[in-house]
């Protein structure tokens, strides 16, 4: 038998049904999770440095050097400080979606233009009113196209962080590698794969609807 | 009930206020000399001063100093007799109206929060607020149905420096600040935004600065005319038929530049001309009497006769000839038609 055998998929995914996705909603949990504590430091980091000229590139290098230390590594290096599980895999991903937030935040900022912020001022905002409802909100589509990078490359990443035992549908693209050779080795790591795939489709998708809903129409 | 008026700190003559600078300097760190040295001006509640000087003169760096959006280095300023370094600089700029050459609208709030704003920090009612903004946008001449819901990157610039002003008048500050609100719009736009401009001065009576580098502007606009060179010295302060007739140095001469009898022409209206016998012939060149005496003149070059008729409406009520301006103009530094008030 040479061709893919789709019957055997068909009771495959038939009969892990639920399991395919309890895992998809780990996925998911683990990329939002990490994604959520990246954007609060991230934005955090980007409002403390966008303004100084050698804090704002200190900090960009820094979390651009992060991001090329590979996943595999960075996941064993967490493993021994912090065990296995979700603990491991949403430090890495929370490390790995700093780049496109911090950065996006300080582009987003640093674009903001000057008169508007005298404007701000001249009508008489405080600076903390001014960063509120000024600064951020124009700011905002740069960051959220950040926030979207980041979710893009996390969902992919934290496939992975089943190497550590972490959550999500990487479980079942190591189990297929691992078992390679038996009868549902194919289907295990291609159900992985293509799932990985779809959730980062719609999560793509739901950016589009939260962009229009975020996004002032001024700013379109 | 509060008062829709909103002098807030300051002490109004009739709803204005006059503004006192008295030896206010600024020095910025790491610069030898000062921007603005030991500057002092009075200006009366309901006055619209331009403050005229080249590019780098500090004329800006005066101004802003009025709203703290720079600090002064010493020097007091007083609104309405309010020492203006005493008092929370939020809280005064909720009172003075500020307008910038770039406009600075906020992109991601439509033209009727734009307007809001200072109501809204003021804490106004929706609805005192809603009524303001609809009034506001009409006495800028932008339909509210049309205007209220749009964003400011949908508004041409001409537009979008009417909200501009709308949004500084918003609260109804006794003081605005305007710093070159009409330099980046083109001519035919500019000279629009000027005339309405003047025409909403004459309603609203706000003690204004107007900071430029256009001369032609000043005079236009100003009741009195600051000339500034460096540092922001004064070189002359007087109205624009006081300056144009007797400038005080040839600095303010050639700030002036070629031409100052005619551009006196345009202060002063074809009414104050002694008018002579109107000629009868009903096809004829006419001025409305409500013109300047630039126009007539340009009526005069332009036909090549002595004298040309003055209209009042359609209405012929005498006429106007060469030596009448000229006798004007003669007569002009005495009677000029602004300095009435």
């Amino acid at each position: 038998m040479t061709g893919f055998d789709w019957d055997t998929l068909a009771v495959f995914l038939t009969r892990r049904y639920d399991d395919i996705l309890e895992l998809a909603g780990e996925h998911l949990t683990v990329v939002l999770i990490s994604v959520g504590i990246a954007l609060i430091i991230g934005v955090a980091v980007g409002l403390l440095v966008w303004d100084k000229p050698i804090t704002r590139s200190v900090s960009i290098s820094t979390a651009a050097v992060m991001l090329t230390i590979p996943s595999l590594a960075l996941l064993a290096l967490l493993s021994p400080l912090l065990g296995l599980g979700w603990g491991p895999s949403v430090v890495a991903l929370v490390f790995y979606s700093l780049l496109p937030i911090v950065r996006n935040t300080v582009v987003g900022l640093r674009e903001v233009p000057v008169p508007i912020l005298e404007s701000a001022r001249g009508v008489g905002m405080g600076r903390v009113r001014v960063l509120f409802t000024m600064q951020l909100p124009i700011a905002w589509p740069i960051i959220l196209a950040g926030v979207r990078t980041a979710v893009q490359l996390t969902v992919g990443i934290a496939a992975i962080a089943a190497y550590v035992a972490g959550p999500g549908l990487g479980q079942y693209i190591f189990k297929g590698l691992s078992s390679l050779g038996s009868k549902n080795a194919l289907n295990y790591a291609l159900t992985g794969t293509v799932s990985v795939v779809i959730l980062a489709l719609l999560l793509d998708a739901a950016f589009l609807i939260i962009a229009r809903y975020t996004i002032s129409r001024g700013l379109k | 009930m509060t008062e829709p008026t909103s002098a807030g700190p300051f002490s109004t003559v009739n709803g204005a206020v006059g503004i006192e600078l008295e030896n206010v300097s600024k020095i910025y760190p790491g610069q030898t000399g000062t921007a603005v040295e030991s500057f002092s001006m009075s200006i009366n509640p309901g006055e619209l001063v331009m403050l005229v000087g080249p590019s780098g003169c500090g004329k800006t760096t005066t101004m802003k100093m009025i709203n703290r959006i720079i600090e002064p280095s010493s020097g007091s300023i007083r609104i309405g007799g309010n020492d203006v370094l005493s008092l929370d600089p939020n809280q005064l700029r909720r009172h003075i109206g500020y307008v910038i050459q770039q406009i600075g609208l906020f992109p991601h709030l439509t033209i009727e929060e734009n307007i809001a704003t200072v109501p809204r920090l003021l804490g106004w009612s929706k609805k005192k607020t809603a009524d303001r903004v609809e009034e506001l946008l009409i006495t800028v001449q932008l339909d509210p149905g049309i205007f209220a819901k749009r964003y400011p990157r949908q508004l041409s610039g001409g537009q979008q420096q009417r909200v501009g002003v709308a949004r500084a008048l918003a609260a109804d500050p006794p003081v605005m600040l305007m710093d070159e609100p009409f330099g980046a719009t083109d001519p035919i736009t500019r000279e629009k935004l000027q005339a309405e401009f003047l025409r909403l001065q004459s309603e609203i009576g706000k003690t204004i600065i107007f900071v430029t580098h256009d001369f032609e502007e000043a005079i236009k606009l100003g009741d009195r005319i600051a000339v500034l060179g460096e540092r922001s010295r004064i070189e002359q302060f007087d109205t624009p038929s006081n300056i144009l007739s007797a400038p005080a140095n040839d600095y303010v001469s050639s700030f002036i530049g070629q031409g100052a009898s005619l551009k006196r022409l345009a202060l002063i209206p074809v009414a104050e001309a002694r008018l002579g016998q109107a000629s009868g012939d009903a096809s004829g060149a006419r001025v409305d009497i409500a013109g300047t005496l630039r126009d007539a003149l340009d009526l005069l070059v332009l036909t090549g006769g002595s004298s040309i008729d003055v209209s009042e409406g359609e209405r012929v009520v005498g006429s106007i000839s060469h030596t009448a301006i000229s006798e004007a103009l003669g007569a002009a530094p005495l009677a000029g038609a602004r300095q009435a008030e």
